[in-house]
């Protein structure tokens, strides 16, 4: 269970965060099944296991606040409040998804909900956010570019001449370590030398901290404090989550760089079902209030799941539009 | 001791002397400044090499293109024999250049300029008012138009703000505009074109400049990856309006690891704007437009081409539309289809193949992609045979695919294989002969003519 944290959430909107947390957790579960069915194609990585680090970040986010990731994307879409038939017909490769069918799993982007994607070479986003801070930055515009990176980007070359620019030049970023511990199936000990990951960015004069990365409350809190820092220093700042991917790395993963007990002992503590035993305990919300939400969730996802299989693939004369604008 | 002018960059020909900073009688140590020395690229300071007495000033301050290696100054250094003066002190020098590389067509009395003039008149042009002007300053006012017109253009790069450039392309521009506008990055390659590229998602129009395209290849998974494919992989939502510029190719002796020509890797890929300039005047059109593109564009200048001067037009709206070829030379016996550097190695070769009789069409393509397809298959359909010329590798080169397209749509019309004169298949050489010997030159074109015309 998480711990209580002093907080300004009403439980309305603590609910709302739960509601989003759930909803990752049956479309990537709805994702996999789908996969499994031969529905989707190539590659599918889920985020299972990582949703309090998305939603609680998304609890400090201003909606006009940009974000980019890298191909563990479906959640990062999904909290954006993109709408979930059109990130599952992504995956299926259809008309309607998002990307029209042409993008997949691990590209996927909306501007109208400030989604800079979605990118499938493991650190390039990284600059490219960088990037995207320096336009908030250009324009006097009052944004944070909220970049997240992996475990495994962290021993990516351009991620440090990332972290230089946005340090040298004072952009309005936060950077967010997904720490899931393997990048593919190698360990963290086995990739990165050194002390903790986050360092890597404070020798560049970026303030950052680890945090527990499973709690949606210590993800708020930390992202909280992140966004006043950057606010009032217009500076970077950098947050490590410790966090844990329940499923593979892909739906390809056959697992065999880690145990089953390990997964099982994380799985103690599913960040799910922490928030939820958290509301119920010390918010004291009414459990079927939880359970009216999870259901109209279940529900929304079969729909989710009928709408992308019935989108028509899309037209082959789509094979040559968007190469050129 | 003679003081000669020194060659202060790779490829500096002549400099101009700027200010003498001694007088002749003065006594100098080692490592004084006796001058300021202007070359291709900057003004520089010229060091006493010994210590000694300024015995004679040779050349004037102010005189400009003096030849490198030119004595300008006699040092008397204690212990030394003085040496002989001329007679007369040299005020200018009589010729441009005394280097062993092949002339550039202006020096070969067919002009740039009047080639262009012409293809302007055939092609009903409006009047502009119009400058000789270097490809150096066409790009910099280029650039600076489009800045004033557009505040989201942007410039960054490794030395584009401060030193001025390290070409002198974006000389004056911190200036103008300031250090929001024109930034000097670290030397991070992968980084700031990452920057650039999200820095053009996020709306802005960012012109990234490699000091040289060589160094590109630090940066080039941003370009392919995620400048070229965002649009398609979006379903197109993001664009990407950047422009990636910098000089390309082989420059003059700066060994293999900057001297390559990488057109024909940026022209495999889907989603780039590929343009490789050879004048200054389509420089300046051609750059204007690929700054005002919404899609990313590969824009691929050539060092030995930035002094090269042509006619330019001053205004704000003079823009030459990506895609066009033009037609600089019209003939009747072969087509001869260039770009960038090539181009000006096919004029060179130009007096030797109109002594045989053969009177060539010349296409300099300006765009590599997208390609003028219609203008080549036209003068291939007029000619029925076909030179390329281009200065890469010629392993599966830009020219290979062209002569590719060439023989599916013009089959019939050829009377000849079509030849391909490229770059030899090895790493640049250093030695100045092996270099020459590694590019296209104007035997080798000459020869190529020859044999399409089927003459021995």
């Amino acid at each position: 269970m998480n711990k209580k944290v002093n907080n300004s959430f009403s439980n309305d909107q603590l609910l709302k965060f739960y509601e989003k947390m759930f909803l990752i957790r049956k479309f990537e579960e709805k994702a996999a099944q789908l996969y499994g069915a031969g529905k989707i194609g190539g590659f599918c990585h889920l985020y299972i296991g990582q949703e309090a680090v998305v939603i609680g970040i998304l609890s400090s986010i201003n909606s006009e606040d940009t974000v980019i990731t890298a191909y563990r994307d479906h959640g990062h879409i999904l909290a954006r409040g993109v709408d979930p038939k059109s990130v599952m017909s992504e995956l299926t490769g259809r008309k309607d998804g998002i990307s029209k069918g042409k993008g997949g799993s691990m590209h996927m982007f909306s501007k109208a909900n400030r989604f800079y994607g979605g990118h499938g070479i493991v650190g390039a986003q990284v600059p490219i956010g960088v990037g995207i801070g320096f336009a908030h930055k250009y324009r006097n515009e009052k944004k944070i570019s909220r970049v997240y990176l992996g475990d495994g980007a962290m021993s990516n070359g351009q991620v440090f001449e990332a972290f230089n620019l946005a340090s040298l030049w004072e952009l309005p970023i936060l950077f967010i370590i997904e720490n899931n511990k393997y990048g593919m199936g190698t360990s963290i000990g086995r990739s990165a030398a050194g002390g903790e990951l986050y360092e890597r960015a404070t020798v560049f004069g970026i303030k950052g901290e680890k945090v527990d990365g499973m709690n949606f409350f210590t993800v708020s809190e930390s992202a909280i404090r992140a966004r006043e820092y950057i606010e009032k220093n217009s500076k970077p700042y950098i947050i490590e989550m410790d966090t844990y991917r329940f499923r593979g790395h892909s739906m390809s993963d056959p697992g065999l760089y880690r145990t089953k007990d390990e997964v099982n002992k994380m799985k103690e503590i599913d960040p799910v079902l922490m928030m939820k035993e958290t509301l119920l305990n010390d918010y004291k919300i009414q459990e079927d209030t939880i359970k009216d939400i999870e259901s109209d969730i279940k529900k929304q996802i079969k729909d989710v799941e009928k709408f992308s299989l019935e989108s028509p693939l899309p037209d082959l004369k789509e094979l040559y539009t968007e190469v050129y604008l | 001791m003679k003081i000669l002018l020194p060659a202060l960059s790779p490829t500096m020909e002549t400099g101009n002397l700027v200010k003498w900073l001694v007088k002749e009688g003065d006594s100098v140590v080692s490592g004084d400044i006796l001058a300021e020395i202007e070359t291709d690229k900057a003004t520089m300071e010229l060091e006493s090499p010994d210590d000694g007495k300024v015995e004679k000033i040779l050349v004037k301050e102010g005189t400009e293109n003096i030849i490198v290696n030119t004595e300008i100054a006699l040092l008397k250094v204690d212990g030394e024999e003085i040496e002989e003066i001329p007679e007369k002190p040299i005020e200018k020098s009589p010729q441009v250049s005394s280097k062993e590389s092949e002339p550039l067509a202006s020096e070969v009395n067919i002009s740039m300029n009047s080639l262009l003039n012409q293809t302007k008149e055939n092609s009903g042009e409006k009047n502009w008012s119009e400058k000789e002007i270097s490809m150096r300053e066409a790009l910099n006012q280029a650039i600076e138009e489009e800045m004033k017109l557009d505040k989201d253009v942007f410039l960054l790069g490794e030395e584009v703000a401060e030193y001025d450039g390290a070409y002198k392309v974006t000389q004056g521009l911190l200036d103008k505009f300031g250090s929001k506008r024109v930034l000097d990055t670290p030397i991070s390659e992968h980084g700031f074109t990452g920057l650039a590229i999200g820095a053009a998602m996020a709306g802005l129009k960012p012109i990234c400049e490699f000091m040289t395209f060589n160094f590109s290849m630090q940066a080039i998974d941003q370009i392919v990856n995620s400048a070229a494919k965002s649009l398609y992989m979006s379903g197109g939502e993001i664009n990407v309006p950047i422009v990636f510029r910098g000089p390309n190719g082989a420059a003059a002796r700066v060994g293999a690891q900057h001297s390559q020509c990488f057109i024909s890797w940026f022209s495999h890929i889907p989603g780039l704007i590929v343009i490789a300039p050879s004048n200054a005047r389509d420089a300046k059109g051609l750059l204007k437009s690929s700054i005002r593109n919404p899609n990313p564009v590969v824009f691929l200048e050539h060092e030995l081409l930035y002094k090269e001067k042509t006619n330019v037009p001053e205004e704000n709206d003079f823009l030459i539309p990506i895609g066009k070829g033009n037609l600089i030379k019209e003939g009747k016996d072969v087509t001869i289809i260039g770009f960038s550097m090539s181009v000006q190695r096919i004029l060179n070769a130009l007096p030797s193949i109109e002594k045989l009789g053969i009177s060539p069409d010349i296409i300099d393509l300006r765009s590599i992609k997208p390609l003028d397809e219609e203008l080549i298959y036209k003068s291939v359909k007029k000619t029925n045979r076909v030179v390329i010329v281009e200065d890469g590798f010629g392993t599966t080169s830009f020219g290979s695919h062209l002569s590719y397209l060439i023989q599916s749509n013009c089959f019939d019309f050829l009377d000849s294989e079509i030849i391909k004169v490229s770059g030899k298949d090895v790493p640049m050489p250093y030695a100045e002969n092996l270099e020459k010997l590694a590019l296209p030159n104007t035997d080798e074109i000459v020869s190529a003519v020859k044999k399409v015309s089927y003459i021995n």
